[in-house]
């Protein structure tokens, strides 16, 4: 069997990023794997701006920004493998893939890093009542179509979910000519960026109905319209508001799940609130020398900080082969709920850790609290937190102490 | 005159306060950071947007492409006419020019994608 000392499994911002931060620690010998033909991942699709500014300091479309990792990629000569499938990964790190010329292979690594990003939550996830016709797609699979394919999904339009997936492809759709009807969101706030709400929506006068969603669904061949109803504080439609709307194209964008089927058959621990593996701030998971990073991690609102996360994920897996041994510790970080979840979600070693999270809803005027039982290790205020926005607080060792749990909780007032 | 607006020049989207009188900007207020302040200035004298979109190419498929500087915001209908007018001859390389000057505005259309 072939080995490999470090093997990526994706070839998108995330596992891009980790190759190149692997690459500069030292390890020459690596591969990524990447499904597709070509490097970049979803960012190929994402051919709006917004891209950049955190990390380069400029703003790029998402492929200008693939392709800024895709050239330290092709420069350091860092091989990579298109078109091939990674279909099963062991917790004693033999990777077995499959492509059209090699056919099934396997690979024995010493460490591997997991990239490979998520996936849509679609139709089947949101039980909408109704027939089954054409012209219902995923937001992404809409993105995909208009922008690598060059074709219309559809010329009226509704779109559930205000996620930023959904207000860029409002904007999208307008532009090449599709009239969007509405954008319909559950919840009684956005899950976008303000900006998208803005520049996507208010600039093409397209209406967004906040606490409303699709309820019923009409057409047999195509769809010819959907009925949107406006939801109580328990998130139940209100049947006398319903409303019905003639369109003939529905794009969902409902939510982002962590595609981590290979991550399963590593064993690999997940965290139920993330979707994610559970990991140190290595970003190794619970399987000694599998590390994850970027969207297969937990979901990012912006891809600088995946390929921050990535770099985290790269370094470390070098620091793994190269076997440097630091001391050991353990301290679980928790939540209390109004904070969702925080990424890492264990601290293994004593060194200044930046720490992810996400807040469960819409906050004003809130203490961030990190507490050692007693003890308050951080404390910050903030005038707003929401779900849509990542938070992130450093920790240097110091503050971390002899703690054996670190707790992240809110205080509203 | 006091005008609300949300900024969209990065991710954190500020809430800005324009004060304005007889179409002159007197203050603004809520900004992060300069580039919000002109942000707030254009928008309420001549609001722009930098254009994001496909142009055919000549195999029959599609290359992205983005105005390399804002566009009046007024405009970005009939540039998407005219890019989607134009046949993009491969290969392509990022940053190549597509249009020059598109409508006058000053700003060429390039692409963003290697084909």
């Amino acid at each position: 069997m072939k080995e490999i000392e470090l093997v990526i499994v994706g070839g998108g911002p995330a596992g891009m990023s980790a190759a190149v931060a692997a690459y500069e620690s030292g390890i020459s010998d690596l591969l990524i794997i990447e499904r597709d033909a070509r490097l970049g991942g979803i960012l190929q699709q994402c051919i709006h701006n917004g891209f950049g500014l955190h990390r380069f300091g400029e703003e790029l479309t998402g492929p200008e920004y693939a392709w800024k990792y895709e050239k330290l990629v092709r420069e350091k000569q860092i091989p990579f493998l298109p078109n091939t499938m990674v279909l099963d990964i062991t917790p004693d790190k033999v990777v077995t893939a499959t492509n059209a010329t090699d056919g099934v292979f396997q690979i024995k690594a010493k460490a591997i890093i997991l990239a490979m990003g998520c996936r849509e939550r679609s139709r089947g996830a949101l039980n909408i009542a109704g027939t089954r016709p054409a012209g219902i797609y995923t937001a992404g699979t809409a993105q995909k179509y208009v922008n690598l394919k060059g074709y219309m999904p559809g010329k009226e339009v509704v779109i559930l979910g205000s996620g930023d997936i959904g207000l860029i492809m409002a904007r999208r759709m307008t532009l090449e000519g599709a009239k969007v009807h509405a954008v319909c969101e559950l919840m009684p706030y956005s899950g976008g960026l303000a900006r998208n709400i803005e520049q996507c929506l208010h600039d093409f006068d397209i209406p967004l109905r906040l606490s409303h969603t699709v309820v019923e669904i009409h057409g047999k061949e195509r769809l010819t319209g959907v009925t949107i109803a406006k939801v109580d504080k328990n998130r139940r439609p209100i049947p006398e508001t319903r409303e019905y709307i003639p369109c003939d194209t529905l794009l969902l964008s409902v939510g982002l799940i962590p595609e981590n089927e290979l991550s399963k058959t590593a064993s690999v621990t997940l965290d139920r609130v993330t979707g994610g593996a559970v990991v140190d701030q290595d970003r190794q998971t619970s399987v000694e020398g599998i590390f994850a990073c970027g969207n297969v991690l937990h979901v990012h609102d912006l891809v600088d900080y995946v390929s921050e996360e990535a770099e985290i994920a790269g370094k470390n897996a070098a620091a793994y082969i190269r076997g440097e041994a630091i001391e050991r510790t353990e301290i679980n970080l928790r939540t209390d709920g109004k904070i969702r979840y925080t990424v890492p979600q264990r601290i293994t070693q004593k060194k200044d850790v930046t720490v992810y999270f996400r807040v469960a809803d819409v906050y004003r005027n809130v203490t961030v609290k990190i507490l050692d039982g007693e003890r308050v290790v951080y404390q910050k205020k903030k005038p707003r937190v929401a779900p849509g926005e990542m938070e992130s607080i450093t920790l240097n060792a110091d503050q971390l102490a002899d703690a054996k749990e670190l707790l992240f909780a809110l205080e509203v007032k | 005159m006091i005008k609300e607006l949300t900024c969209i020049v990065c991710p954190k989207g500020c809430a800005l306060r324009v004060e304005l009188e007889n179409q002159q900007v007197l203050s603004v207020t809520g900004n992060a950071c300069p580039r919000g302040k002109q942000y707030a200035i254009d928008e309420c004298t001549h609001p722009t947007r930098t254009l994001t979109t496909t142009a055919r190419t000549a195999d029959g498929g599609v290359v992205s492409v983005k105005t390399d500087r804002a566009i009046p915001k007024e405009l970005m209908f009939d540039c998407m006419a005219q890019i989607n007018r134009t046949v993009v001859s491969l290969p392509v390389r990022v940053g190549d020019v597509i249009l020059e000057n598109i409508l006058g505005t000053g700003a060429n259309v390039i692409a963003t994608m290697n084909l």
